[in-house]
């Protein structure tokens, strides 16, 4: 390979970058939240990295095949050539170098980007439980006592909490538009934790095929002002549906594309109620919520016994 | 009497299943009909159904490997399609309880019965030929192994036709498929397809590390094998090491459908997670299984078709070996979206990258393999050639995909789908294609034609760019898998490029069909022929024996001290040497209980499949008497007369002064004289 080919190819890099952001109708590359903004730049760094070599691989295999190709006869011919520990040290080195380089990005953000570290903001966050049925979302804002079916309006620069679960079989509670998603699964609960950076209207879907109805499983997320927010809150405790056990039950049976649905109020503690349905461990014994919502949790945390890194995005 | 099994099990209200039976009908009896009326049924029963000959086997795979890929790509066309039409409100034509069942069979079908046994084909009918052995070490078992893969290729096609496929998505993830959401039989033709064929799969495995390990022929050390022989070893340990997972989560499954276990179901202390767990730490290895050959086959073209040896070819062992130990620490890069912990999710983010290292360091060394060679710009090398390319950019996508902060939005989208696409497609696909093109002249005694062949090439590279870069695209743009209908109106025209690509695919499909066929046609002009045994000039002990092999492979097992024998031995003008003198050679006997045992549990199946018990205890029990009386048969094969010998090695000895191989004045029979 000549020297002067690589400086030239690092020249074209960032025109690729800037490109890849020139797509405007790319949801994940024009994120309208904070999350969803460091994913896609982490997406971008790692990509160029790895351009570094996917590149001169791809032209190198052109250059060789057509510089030794058999008709060159020009060209140095040596059958026997099979080993030099120069380039065995060069071809192990260089990807491992890209590697360390990735896997110190990989270690920082995946610890950054942890869907269960709650976000950095002076605002308090808002939360909203989330419930995956056969085939729509139920929303419940546990703080404002309302829930929703495939909406949900929140105030943009707030955090959100996300409490995730399933009445049904796994889904994948996914605002591409916003970030990262999460697994909704029945008898456990999952979180995530997204922040709007602008007023907006995003679509919001399952990620993981569920079923049926699994393509109607879609809901409209709307990021507003703190105002119209709380307007929209007064508005939905007007609303004549009411989410008691009947209305739950109802709700419960399979239905397709299904339209929304506001409720002006909620049973009481219907999020864990509904978790704790696919509880089987313990048949008979009285379970403590307070204690098995730590249960759950430290089982989802798996082997990570350290507090959240409190280490920034990448970029 | 028969189960859940009735007469409304057959879809007869859906017109495309009903049209696509009375095809494969009029197919299966115009087949049928054409081998009775040539009288073929004898000669198909003795010398291949019943057959223990490794390369009749490996034929065998391939030819239902090629059947099915039609198969697979039929349901890949129906879902672009229906993707392409039902768009913006239309419902296109294929409601979600069909569409559901073709992707998931698309998945499995494309996997476990195409994919899977193309490689075994090649590994059966190039790997006992490069070690220099007369067959594998369990030739029976070989044989039965091809026919529990069939076995599980006729259970999934007969759920076409009877009751339906599973509607879960190829990975069958619980509690989706419990009982509970998936009532139906398509489960359980899922589970017990995968479950037959992955119990012939193991076996392979073991039968060919056995093979590897103790049949080489004398001299060769383990080290100096071929690489396709080495690449084909480590996806057998992985086989070994993997499948039995497999085998223990469907049965899991099974007592979960069928005897009201909570395993994997979400009430009564039942955990999904682990099925999630149990099926990748399976399913990861797996995609290993199918592209380390495929690395094999490209380096054996590259080391062929440049004269050359391979560069670094311990490296190429030890990268390998790399592979295959880190692809059993990834597994949980299928789903960072559990919920998992930073630190676990980051361990198996980095556990994933450091596979890149090895498989670049492949790369590096294909590429200083050409360096300084003569490239003979053949099919095969071109298919080599488009790997590398396409596989750099598969690899960085699947990079790019085990960081968990990339994943959190990238999961389950058509970025996904592209990415494993593009390696397996990109890796395994134009791997196998192109060892089907290196190895059908050994298997067959003539070329495939060459024009045709890179007509096909250039028709799958182009149709494979313009189908997978719009879901590369879409994916970033939030469409996720396995939909049915979309609404986003900015899709459409990269769903519509999409199926166009599949449409040039389907072009290069159709340009490999009429290859076989003028191919087979020309089979007999003299620029095809090649019999006397190496097309290539190549560089490994089985281009040293004729074309197709005699049933014993070498008369006398060939002396092989370096790593490319052939090689040195057309150096040192010590090929095609024939002895003295031939002894005798032990070989086996054809066996019907690999074809019998198949159809048993094909029965067993079936019978399971629809709970009709006695069926499913009478064929279970006659399979395992069946093997009882096999077994107690006690058969020690047969020895093959030197005559015999003689008359083949004559034969041989007439082609290869005929192709020029050796002076037509040193006669054999001199020549042993010299030796003497």
């Amino acid at each position: 390979m000549s020297k002067n080919r690589y400086p030239r190819l690092l020249g074209l890099l960032p025109l690729l970058g800037t490109l890849l952001l020139g797509g405007c109708n790319m949801t994940l590359l024009d994120p309208k939240g904070q999350v969803g903004l460091d994913e896609r730049n982490l997406i971008i760094t790692a990509t160029l990295l790895m351009l570094l070599v996917v590149v001169p691989v791809i032209v190198m295999t052109f250059l060789f095949a057509w510089k030794y190709r058999a008709s060159n006869t020009q060209a140095t011919y040596t059958p026997k050539w099979s080993h030099s520990t120069k380039i065995e040290v060069a071809v192990w080195t260089i990807p491992v170098l890209i590697i360390i380089a990735l896997g110190y990005v990989t270690y920082k953000s995946t610890h950054a980007l942890d869907p269960y570290r709650p976000l950095d903001s002076d605002v308090k966050p808002i939360t909203i439980e989330v419930v995956s049925m056969d085939w729509k979302w139920l929303f419940i804002y546990p703080e404002q006592g309302i829930a929703t079916v495939n909406k949900i309006v929140f105030p943009a620069h707030t955090p959100i909490n996300f409490k995730v679960t399933s009445d049904t079989v796994m889904n994948s509670f996914f605002i591409p538009g916003l970030g990262g998603q999460i697994y909704a699964m029945a008898g456990m609960q999952t979180k995530l934790h997204l922040i709007a950076n602008q007023n907006t209207e995003l679509e919001g879907i399952s990620a993981n095929y569920s079923g049926a109805g699994f393509s109607g499983m879609k809901f409209k997320a709307t990021a507003t002002t703190q105002e119209e927010f709380d307007a929209w809150v007064n508005e939905v405790k007007k609303a004549p549906k009411q989410l008691e056990k009947a209305e739950y039950e109802a709700l419960s049976k399979p239905s397709q594309n299904n339209p929304v649905e506001l409720y002006s109020s909620v049973t009481p503690n219907l999020f864990q109620t509904i978790i704790d349905k696919y509880e089987g461990m313990n048949p008979g014994k009285p379970m403590h919520h307070e204690k098995h919502e730590k249960e759950v949790a430290h089982n989802m945390e798996g082997m990570d016994m350290s507090s959240h890194s409190a280490a920034g995005a990448e970029e | 009497m028969f189960g859940k099994l009735s007469w409304e099990a057959i879809p007869f209200h859906e017109p495309i299943v009903m049209v696509t039976l009375a095809i494969i009908a009029l197919g299966g009896l115009g087949l049928f009909a054409g081998i009775t009326y040539f009288k073929k049924w004898t000669y198909l029963w003795t010398e291949w159904l019943t057959s223990v000959d490794h390369k009749k086997i490996g034929v065998m795979y391939i030819i239902v490997a090629m059947v099915m890929l039609l198969r697979g790509f039929a349901d890949a066309i129906m879902m672009r399609t229906q993707q392409a039409m039902a768009t913006v409100g239309s419902p296109g034509y294929l409601p979600p309880e069909h569409y559901d069942q073709i992707f998931t069979a698309h998945g499995v079908i494309m996997i476990i019965f195409m994919a899977m046994p193309f490689f075994t084909g090649l590994m059966n009918l190039a790997v006992p030929l490069q070690i220099g052995a007369r067959d594998v070490a369990y030739p029976f078992l070989n044989s039965l192994s091809f026919w529990l893969l069939v076995s599980g290729v006729v259970l999934i096609n007969v759920s076409l036709g009877v009751g339906e496929f599973a509607k879960t998505g190829w990975v069958a993830y619980p509690p989706l498929s419990g009982l509970q959401y998936s009532p139906g039989v398509g489960v359980d033709y899922y589970i017990w397809a995968l479950q037959l064929s992955g119990l012939g799969t193991t076996l392979t495995g073991v039968n060919f590390l056995a093979t590897v390990l103790k049949m080489r022929t004398p001299g060769m050390k383990l080290m100096d094998m071929p690489i396709f022989t080495w690449t084909c070893t480590w996806a057998n340990v992985l086989i070994v090491a993997s499948f039995p997972i497999l085998t223990a989560t469907l049965a899991l499954l099974t007592l979960d459908r069928y005897m009201d276990f909570h395993i994997f179901t979400n009430e009564l202390g039942g955990n999904p997670m682990m099925y999630v767990n149990l099926f990748w730490a399976w399913g990861h290895p797996e995609v290993y299984i199918l592209i380390l050959p495929a690395f094999g086959i490209f380096s054996e073209v590259i080391s062929t078709f440049t004269g050359k040896k391979l560069f670094g070819h311990h490296s190429m062992i030890y990268a390998s070996g790399a592979i295959s130990v880190l692809g059993f620490m990834v597994w949980l890069h299928h789903f960072f979206t559990m919920g998992s912990g930073a630190s676990v999710n980051a361990f198996f983010g980095l556990a994933t990258m450091l596979i890149s290292i090895p498989t670049g360091v492949k790369l590096f060394n294909w590429l200083f393999t050409i360096y300084q060679g003569r490239l003979r710009f053949t099919s095969q090398v071109l298919w080599t050639l488009g790997f590398m390319v396409t596989f750099a950019i598969g690899g960085m996508t699947g990079v790019l995909l085990a960081i968990p902060g990339a994943d959190f939005v990238l999961h389950n989208s058509l970025f996904v789908i592209a990415h494993f696409h593009n390696v397996i497609i990109g890796g395994a696909v134009f791997g196998y294609i192109a060892g089907f093109a290196f190895y059908f002249p050994k298997a067959f005694g003539f070329k495939l034609h060459e024009g045709w062949g890179k007509a096909a090439f250039g028709f799958w590279i182009t149709g494979f760019f313009v189908a997978f870069m719009p879901l590369y695209a879409l994916g970033f743009m939030g469409m996720t898998r396995r939909l049915n209908t979309t609404t986003n109106p900015e899709w459409v025209p990269y769903l519509y490029v999409a199926m166009f690509g599949a449409v040039l695919i389907a072009c290069g499909i159709a340009c490999q069909l009429i290859q076989l066929y003028v191919s087979v046609r020309d089979r007999k002009k003299p620029e095809n022929m090649c019999e006397h045994g190496d097309p290539w000039n190549a560089h490994t002990l089985e281009w040293s024996t004729s074309s197709p092999p005699p049933f014993y492979n070498f008369a006398v097992l060939p002396k092989a001290e370096v790593i490319d024998p052939f090689t040195e031995a057309k150096e040192n003008g010590t090929a095609y040497q024939a002895p003295a003198k031939y002894e005798p050679i032990h070989m086996p006997n054809n066996t019907a209980t690999g074809v019998v045992m198949g159809a048993l549990l094909t029965v067993f199946g079936f019978a399971m499949i629809w709970h009709i018990w006695w069926l499913a205890i009478a064929s279970l029990v006659g399979t395992v008497a069946y093997f009882v009386i096999h077994a107690a048969r006690d058969d020690q094969g047969y020895m093959v007369p030197v005559d015999v010998i003689e008359r083949i090695e004559a034969e041989q000895h007439k082609r290869l002064v005929a192709a020029g191989k050796i002076p037509a004045t040193a006669t054999r029979v001199e020549t042993s004289l010299e030796q003497a």
